[in-house]
C-alpha cells in the first residue's frame, strides 16, 4: 500500500497543514531542520534505529544511529560556536560523500548558520565564485581537498576558517586552518538549537544560468514542510525502508532527498561514497537490501550500457520503488527498468529554486513512459505561452512550465540579486525555464530548456561561464559554447574556438584546453570536444550566435538567420 | 611500451590529483575511487588516444575498463597491438 493512494483524492483534500501536522509543528512556533531531522526522531523513541549506513570506495563500513546523528551534529554545532560564527553567517560544506557531510549539513542548521555544500569536485574558480559571492565565514572540507581552498583564500576576506575533517598531524596546518574531528570531538549530549522560524535562511544551494555568474538559491527552514511530505508520498519512504539516494549533497536532490526528508521521516538510508559501477552498485543494493532507490537518467542510462547479464549475478529483489531525477527520464529507460527489475523508474522534475519535488509520476499510478507526470497535490502547474506568459486553456501546446508560487520550499530569493529573482517571475508565475506540453489526462512532456543552458547528467552548467574560462586559455581568441546530444549524459558540453595568432589547433591544444577547464571549473563544465574554426557566427552587432552553433548540434533548422554578421 | 604504466600513472598524478593526496599505485581505484569520475575520463581517454595514436571505442572506455593504471594499460595495449 502506497502512502500516496488516489491522486483526485489527494489533489482535492490537499493542504500543507497536513505536513505541519504530522511533523508537530504550528505556524509561528521555531522550526529547525537540523533539530527535526534528528533530536526529534529520538524523542519518538527511535533514537537506536539505523539513520547511515555508510560505505566507502575501499569497503571501509560505518553506522549511525538517530541518536549518533543527534550528538555528532551536536558536536558539529558547538565547535561552530566555540569559533565564534553566528546566525545567520555562511558556512560551507566541500567535501565528498563522507558521514561529516551529512551530519554537519544538520549541524550547522543547528546553529542557526545557512549551510552552503559545493559540490567537491569544483575546480578553484567555481569554489571562488561561490564563497565570494556568499561571502562565506567558514568552510568545512577534507585534507584531499583543502589545496584548492588555500589557492584561493587569499582573495577571501571574509573566509576567516578553513576547517579540515580529517587533519592527520602530517603537514602544519596553515594560514586560517583549523583541525575537527567529529567522531574524536567529545561528544555534546546537550545543545541548545538556535531558535529558527519559518522564514529563517536554511541552505544556499548554486545554480547556473545563462547570463551572469551562478546565482545562490536561499531557501528557509519552512522548506521542510514541502521535502518531508513529497520524501513521503512521491518517493514513497516507509518506517522499515532502506533507502538509496544516489545524488551528491553538493547539489539539491542529495540535501532535499538525500539528508532532509529521509531523516525528518525517521528512515534508514544508505551512502556509497564511491564512483560509479554497475557492479559496485548492485553489489551495494544486495548487500544493503536497499528498497527505495532514487537515481538519476544518467546513471540509469550507464547501468543499461553496463548490460543486463551482470544483473544476473545480483539479488536485487529488496528494491521496492524506483525514482529518477535530475532531467528527463527516456520512455527505453523506463521500459528497461520493468524488464530487469520488474518495475518502473518513477520520473520526479523540480529545481534547485523549487526545493522539493513539484511534477511526477507517483508511486501506484500508472507510469506513462516519457513524462514527468502530474503536478503534487498543492503545487499548480501550468503551461504558458511564451508570448503573455497566459496558461494555455487547451491541452496539447508547446510552451513554458509555469509554477504559483507560494509552497513552503519554494526559494525566497537569490543571494544578493533580487533583480535576478524578480526576473523569474511573470504575471504571477515562476517560470522554471523548461519547455513542456500537458496532456488530456494532466501529464507533462518535457520538450527542452527555453535558454541556453546545458544539462548534462542532471547537473546545470551556464555556457556563459564555460566561455569565460575558456578565454583566460592563452591560446583562445574567442569561444562559444553550446549543448550537443549525449546518449548517457542528454547533452554534454561543446566548445567552437578561434585561437590566437601563434597558436596552432591540434589535438593536443584540445587536450590542454579541456584539462583547463575542468580544474578551473568542473568536470561537468570541461568541453567533451572543441572545435576549431575560423570564426564564429555573429550578429552584426558583434554578438556571437550560440543558436545557430546548437542548431548544427541538434541537426536542427538554424532559422533566421537574417542579423548574421556575413549574410 | 614499457613505460606504459609509468606514463599513466604519472598522468593521473599531475592531471587528477590535488597536491596533498594519498601517492597511487598501479591498482589503486581511479574511478570507483573517485580519482577519476566519468566526465573527466573522456580527458583521460582523449590523452591515451592521441599519445598513443589510437582510437578506443566508446563502449569499451567503460568505468571497469578505466579503473586502475593497470586495466587501463591493458585496454591499452589491446589497440596498439590491433
Amino acid at each position: 500500500m502506497t502512502h500516496f493512494g488516489n491522486y483526485e483524492d489527494r489533489a482535492r483534500n490537499f493542504s500543507w497543514a497536513i505536513s505541519e501536522q504530522e511533523l508537530g509543528y504550528r505556524p509561528g512556533q521555531v522550526i529547525n531542520i537540523g533539530w527535526y531531522c534528528s533530536d526529534r526522531i529520538c524523542q519518538q523513541g527511535k533514537a537506536d534505529k539505523v539513520a547511515l549506513i555508510w560505505e566507502g570506495f575501499t569497503g571501509e563500513k560505518k553506522i549511525f544511529t538517530y541518536n549518533d546523528i543527534r550528538l555528532y551534529s551536536n558536536t558539529f554545532a558547538k565547535f561552530i560556536n566555540d569559533l565564534g560564527i553566528k546566525a545567520g553567517e555562511r558556512v560551507c560544506l566541500f567535501m565528498d560523500r563522507v558521514p561529516e557531510l551529512y551530519i554537519g549539513f544538520l549541524g550547522i542548521l543547528k546553529t542557526g548558520c545557512i549551510v552552503q555544500p559545493l559540490f567537491s569536485a569544483f575546480g578553484e574558480e567555481s569554489l571562488f565564485v561561490r564563497l565570494e559571492n556568499a561571502e562565506t565565514t567558514a568552510i568545512f572540507t577534507q585534507k584531499k581537498h583543502v589545496s584548492k581552498v588555500r589557492k584561493i583564500r587569499d582573495k577571501l576576506p571574509h573566509l576567516k576558517y578553513i576547517i579540515i575533517v580529517d587533519y592527520d598531524g602530517k603537514t602544519p596546518l596553515q594560514e586560517r586552518e583549523v583541525a575537527f574531528s567529529m567522531e574524536k570531538s567529545e561528544k555534546v549530549e546537550h545543545y541548545e538549537i538556535y531558535p529558527t522560524y519559518a522564514e529563517t535562511p536554511s541552505v544556499l544551494h548554486y545554480t547556473s544560468g545563462t547570463t551572469g555568474m551562478p546565482k545562490g538559491v536561499q531557501h528557509v527552514h519552512y522548506s521542510l514542510i514541502s521535502q518531508y511530505i513529497t520524501a513521503k508520498w512521491v518517493l514513497d519512504l516507509h518506517d522499515d525502508d532502506i533507502y538509496w539516494c544516489t545524488a551528491d549533497p553538493g547539489w539539491v536532490t542529495g540535501t532535499s532527498y538525500g539528508i532532509i526528508g529521509p531523516f525528518s521521516l525517521g528512515v534508514t538510508q544508505c551512502v556509497l561514497d564511491s564512483g560509479f559501477s554497475a557492479e559496485a552498485w548492485y553489489r551495494f543494493i544486495e548487500k544493503n537490501r536497499v528498497t527505495v532507490w532514487y537515481s538519476a537518467p544518467t546513471a540509469i542510462r550507464s547501468l543499461m550500457k553496463a548490460g543486463d547479464e551482470i544483473i544476473k549475478k545480483f539479488d536485487l529483489s529488496s528494491l521496492r520503488h524506483l525514482a529518477s531525477v535530475g532531467e528527463p527520464l527516456n520512455p527505453e529507460a523506463v521500459n528497461w527498468s520493468i524488464r530487469v527489475f520488474g518495475k518502473p523508474f518513477h520520473d520526479t522534475y523540480w529545481q534547485t529554486e523549487t526545493g522539493c519535488i513539484v511534477i511526477t509520476n507517483f508511486p501506484g499510478m500508472p507510469v506513462k513512459p516519457g513524462s514527468m507526470g502530474r503536478p503534487f497535490p498543492g503545487i499548480t502547474a501550468t503551461i504558458l505561452n511564451p508570448g503573455n506568459h497566459e496558461p494555455y486553456p487547451e491541452p496539447g501546446r508547446i510552451g513554458l512550465i509555469g509554477l504559483k508560487p507560494g509552497w513552503p520550499s519554494m526559494m525566497r530569493t537569490y543571494w544578493n540579486n533580487e533583480e535576478a529573482y524578480k526576473n523569474k517571475f511573470r504575471n504571477g508565475w515562476y517560470l522554471t525555464g523548461d519547455r513542456a506540453r500537458m496532456d488530456k489526462d494532466g501529464y507533462i512532456w518535457f520538450v527542452g530548456r527555453d535558454d541556453d543552458v546545458i544539462n548534462t547528467g542532471g547537473h546545470l552548467v551556464s555556457p556563459f561561464e564555460v566561455e569565460s574560462a575558456l578565454l583566460e586559455h592563452p591560446a583562445v581568441a574567442e569561444s562559444a559554447v553550446v549543448s550537443k546530444p549525449d546518449p548517457i549524459n542528454m547533452e554534454v558540453v561543446k566548445a567552437f574556438v578561434t585561437v590566437k595568432p601563434g597558436f596552432t589547433a591540434s589535438k593536443d591544444l584540445e587536450l590542454d584546453i579541456m584539462n583547463f577547464i575542468r580544474k578551473k571549473l568542473s568536470p561537468l563544465a570541461m568541453p567533451q570536444e572543441i572545435e576549431f574554426v575560423d570564426s564564429l557566427p555573429k550578429t552584426r552587432s558583434g554578438k556571437i550566435m550560440r543558436r545557430i552553433l546548437h542548431a548544427k548540434e541538434w541537426g536542427e533548422e538554424i532559422g533566421d538567420t537574417s542579423t548574421l554578421e556575413n549574410e | 611500451m614499457d613505460d606504459l604504466k609509468e606514463i599513466i600513472k604519472n598522468y593521473v598524478i599531475n592531471e587528477y590529483l590535488e597536491p596533498d593526496s594519498d601517492p597511487i599505485d598501479y591498482d589503486t581505484p581511479l574511478i570507483s575511487g573517485g580519482i577519476v569520475d566519468s566526465f573527466s575520463m573522456v580527458s583521460l581517454k582523449r590523452f591515451l588516444e592521441n599519445r598513443y595514436n589510437i582510437q578506443i571505442p566508446d563502449d569499451q572506455a567503460t568505468p571497469e575498463a578505466f579503473d586502475s593504471v593497470n586495466k587501463i594499460a591493458d585496454l591499452v595495449r589491446r589497440f596498439v597491438k590491433a
